[in-house]
């Protein structure tokens, strides 16, 4: 054999292996995943946890998402637009996984404005100007405050609420239910426990549909 | 004139095997951060910046064969081996963790990942550098006899 073809054989078998181990270490996460996603399922909403839509709906869409993240911004009116399609028949359970730099101080913001009922108005907003109150990655904590005022929230009572040592409970609880359940990156969805096999918005749709039809 | 091509042979298989080590640890480097998520520390960076060149500049000197490919891969090879000698003594802590460059998240103290018990990335990273720079030796050995 000549020295060519040695190479070349070398390359080709070493570019098979790395796609062959690609393949099989991916098929195995994802079988682990639902393994971890089914033994935990109590994990997956909290008492405390934001139900968005119909809470007697056929599927439970759990989303571990982190305000500063820009994927979970781009999925958001994704998901909005889904569940007015199938209305009432998708819940919406949204989950925190804080891994940005000082995500956890806007989570416990936005968590606080529940006690306002402007819970969604705010995560909107959030969503809406996320490139002015994130600089290079950590929140700018005096845009997200003005930005809280922007929403009409009410300051006084805003900054008390946000006092409270339940929502740094809430954070330790939301970031030990993020390592049981595997969430390494966000957003990560279950539906219905079932997490995505391939990331992407079409998958999650089509994961969302195949779990819609089978309660039929 | 048959002997000479059979000297030519051997030094040409020591330099495809230096090839093939450096492609190995690049795609094995390369599954631990793109397949299995890892994310790299600092340290890691620059292993990886001192070993992925080999892959080119050894395949470059396969063909046609150059011994002067030892003058260009060596000093890579070097300065890889002492980065990952020194992340080694780090992991193992040997030297303090204060003297370390890492900063945003990722400590390049941390154990993140280890096969079989005892084989963590930079130790696979430095058999790699030591291998490669070995053979390197060797060849420069037979290239002055």
């Amino acid at each position: 054999m000549n020295k060519q073809k040695i190479v070349l054989l070398s390359v080709v078998s070493l570019l098979v292996l790395f796609a062959f181990g690609t393949f099989t270490y991916n098929s195995n996460k994802s079988s682990e995943t639902a393994l971890i996603a089914k033994e935990n399922e109590e994990r997956f909403i909290r008492e405390y946890s934001t139900v968005i839509g119909n809470s007697d709906a056929e599927v439970t869409l759990v989303e571990f998402l982190d305000p500063s993240c820009e994927t979970c911004k781009i999925f958001h009116p994704i998901i909005k637009d889904t569940m007015n399609k199938y209305k009432g028949r998708i819940k919406h359970v949204i989950r925190y996984a804080p891994f940005h730099k000082g995500s956890d101080y806007v989570v416990k913001l936005l968590e606080a404005t529940k006690k306002q009922g402007k819970y969604e108005e705010t995560l909107e907003a959030l969503f809406k100007y996320q490139n002015q109150w994130v600089d290079h990655h950590v929140p700018n904590k005096q845009i997200v405050w003005q930005l809280m005022k922007y929403v009409g929230l009410d300051i006084e009572k805003l900054k008390n609420d946000f006092n409270d040592p339940k929502l740094d409970e809430l954070i330790k609880q939301e970031l030990a239910d993020v390592k049981t359940l595997g969430v390494k990156k966000t957003p990560q969805y279950f539906v219905n426990g079932k997490p995505l096999q391939e990331f992407g918005h079409k998958q999650l749709i089509e994961l969302i549909e195949s779990e819609l039809k089978k309660e039929f | 004139m048959s002997k000479n091509n059979i000297e030519s042979s051997k030094n040409w298989n020591i330099i495809f095997f230096a090839w093939l080590v450096a492609t190995v640890a690049t795609l094995g480097s390369l599954f631990f951060s793109e397949v299995m998520e890892q994310p790299p520390c600092i340290l890691c960076w620059y292993q990886r910046i001192l070993m992925y060149p080999l892959v080119i500049i050894f395949l470059v000197g396969l063909f046609p064969f150059d011994k002067n490919v030892f003058k260009y891969s060596v000093p890579f090879v070097i300065i890889g081996w002492l980065t990952a000698l020194y992340h080694n003594l780090l992991q193992h802590g040997i030297i303090s963790e204060a003297m370390t460059p890492c900063s945003q998240g990722i400590p390049c103290s941390t154990k993140y990942m280890s096969i079989f018990g005892f084989l963590t990335i930079p130790m696979l990273s430095f058999i790699a550098f030591t291998i490669i720079l070995t053979l390197l030796f060797l060849f420069f050995k037979r290239k002055n006899s």
